[in-house]
């Protein structure tokens, strides 16, 4: 404790020591071997393990798509083979439809109704956490859970939607028999799920523009709807672009709400007519349930491509509309 | 107080009567008989049948439930603590640790941590055959034990709450690296970890797609468990609600005991879930 000549030998800043020292004493050495190689011992982890289950597996579906590989291995090289049928496969583009569909569906009037939430939420206030945390008990609802819970309100003979449509004269709706009702279903568990999270980064973002803005629109007599829309959207816009980008990305990989809906025999396909089937569900069936991993492997990276245009397309618009 | 406050709380609370809505109706149909639940009007206040359809819930061979809520909550724990420990270790070397390629390695963090993985999952599935993990849940556990936006975050964290002093002095006292990590940096990051334990903790527990593909319905995690209650038993609504009332209530817990945390999280920033 009381010497200090060794300890301050490791700092970095000394490191340029005279190599004419008869020697250097043990700990010295330890404790520079200690700062040069921690960080990467500390980075390690996270690279080595990410690397194996991570990112192998990714570069490595592109591999498994050029070859007919079955469940007994790899069989002959096939080259672009797999893609060919793909891409003139209905059923994948069915797919492709619906999950597109879906994503607007839940995306838009989830980012428009967080929008108007978080404005109404950015205000002096009683009982803000309570209010807070209301809007946020969606997403600690267990994901399938939710998936069972719109199942039977969306129920074509018990369920509450249906009921009220019947009071209004509507005749009972089969939700999981079409396109548009199936999407709709699907997209309002989505909706209800994400959109009181968006409302608090919207939140979190609107209350960081300075208040002698809206003073200044006030005094120029510009209305509250008018300060809405010429203040406050613009100056979220990066918190906007987050949300779009990650709703993106979740909504292209739409997965365990639409399975859950479907129940019984048709669920991985979406439906007896692949209604509501989606690009991952597609890949699933491919994959495991019909175990044709190379034609899976391509639509893993046909969504995979996908995914990455529409976050480059979105990110373009999002940031052009400034 | 203006004017217009009467209005804004009405649609305020019609918002969150919206938003409760789902979670209140699996709490009353979990309560129910089946002969009651497609009534109209509906029940709308719990009934006597809690405790007869959560003996049916266990009962019910196909869907081993009770191994599907121990393998969750299993898996979560473990995945949440390494990622905490894994990201805070990565995240402080990156913020305050000098190394060559630190700027180069952090690239290519952020470079990954929108990556869909999920779109590798077919060699993934080959990868736990070579290892003999099919139907094992080394297979959920291990490939979660690190996460790229986890670093991410931690590395911001340990930016602005890890002043450069406490690490200087902890090193002139002779901590090795390791131990400045342990005693003053970990300690320093605690906030930033408890929300990244909670996100992480939310969403091992709502992993669907992987545990599909990689475990068999005789172990099952919980979500793998309530898709089988909602395949095999078609119309059987309070026995699925029941099923996925007991699966929600973790994360409840966790909300209750943790709200203002995950609020903050989520108001500070860039947290996904």
């Amino acid at each position: 404790m009381t010497d200090l000549r060794p300890r301050t030998a490791t700092r970095p800043a000394v490191s340029g020591e005279p190599p004419a020292k008869p020697r250097i004493r043990l700990r010295a050495r330890l404790s520079r071997i200690d700062t040069a190689w921690s960080p990467y011992l500390f980075i390690a982890p996270f690279f080595v393990i990410f690397a194996i289950f991570g990112l192998f597996p990714l570069g490595y579906t592109a591999w498994v798509s050029l070859h007919d590989w079955d469940i007994s291995g790899a069989g002959a090289f096939v080259g672009l083979d797999n893609y060919v049928t793909l891409f003139g496969d209905p059923d994948f583009w069915n797919a492709v439809y619906n999950t597109i569909g879906m994503l607007v569906l839940a995306t838009v009037p989830q980012l428009l109704f967080a929008l108007v939430l978080a404005s109404l939420l950015n205000q002096k206030l009683r009982g803000l956490t309570f209010l807070r945390m209301g809007v946020l008990l969606p997403i600690v609802t267990s994901v399938a859970a939710v998936g069972i819970v719109f199942s039977q309100i969306f129920d074509r003979d018990a369920g509450v939607v249906n009921g009220l449509l019947g009071l209004v004269n509507i005749a009972p709706v089969d939700w999981r028999a079409d396109k548009w009702s199936s999407w709709t279903a699907i997209a309002t568990m989505v909706n209800w799920r994400w959109t009181g999270y968006n409302a608090l980064i919207y939140l979190a973002a609107m209350q960081s523009i300075p208040r002698d803005l809206y003073e200044a629109a006030t005094v120029d007599g510009a209305s509250k709807a008018r300060q809405f829309w010429s203040i406050t959207v613009p100056m979220i816009r990066p918190a906007i672009i987050f949300t779009v980008i990650v709703s993106t990305i979740a909504g292209m990989q739409l997965f365990t709400e639409p399975l859950i809906f479907g129940q019984g025999t048709f669920a991985i396909s979406g439906g007896s007519l692949r209604q509501f089937q989606t690009v991952s569900m597609y890949m699933f069936e491919k994959a495991f349930r019909d175990f044709d991993y190379g034609y899976g492997s391509a639509v893993a990276w046909m969504i995979f491509l996908l995914i990455t245009i529409l976050a480059v397309v979105n990110f373009l618009i999002t940031r052009k509309g400034k | 107080m203006r004017k217009s406050q009467p209005l804004l709380y009405c649609t305020l609370i019609a918002g969150i009567v919206l938003s409760a809505f789902p979670l209140y109706w699996l709490f009353v149909v979990a309560t129910r008989s089946n002969d009651v639940v497609g009534d109209w009007p509906p029940p709308l206040l719990p009934g006597p049948n809690l405790g007869e359809n959560l003996g049916r819930l266990l009962d019910a061979d196909q869907a081993n439930f009770l191994l599907g809520m121990w393998n969750s909550a299993l898996s979560s724990v473990v995945v949440t603590v390494a990622v905490v420990f894994f990201s805070s270790l990565a995240g402080f070397a990156f913020a305050k640790l000098k190394f060559r390629g630190r700027n180069g390695l952090l690239l290519v963090i952020l470079a990954t941590m929108m990556i869909p993985v999920q779109m590798g999952i077919i060699p993934l599935y080959m990868i736990m055959v070579e290892l003999g993990w099919q139907n094992r849940m080394e297979a959920i556990i291990v490939p979660s034990l690190v996460s790229a936006f986890g670093v991410f975050l931690m590395r911001q964290y340990a930016e602005r709450a890890v002043p450069d002093e406490l690490i200087e002095a902890a090193r002139v006292d002779g901590c090795s690296t390791f131990r400045v990590f342990w005693t003053v940096v970990l300690p320093a990051l605690r906030p930033g970890a408890a929300v990244l334990g909670l996100f992480t903790f939310m969403g091992t527990w709502n992993e669907f797609l992987w545990p599909l593909a990689v475990l068999e319905a005789d172990n099952p995690t919980v979500q793998f468990s309530l898709s089988q209650l909602s395949t095999s038993y078609y119309t059987d609504y309070t026995l699925m609600f029941t099923g996925a009332l007991v699966a929600t209530v973790p994360l409840l817990l966790v909300f209750i005991a943790f709200g203002r945390q995950i609020i903050g999280g989520i108001m500070e920033g860039a947290v996904k879930a």
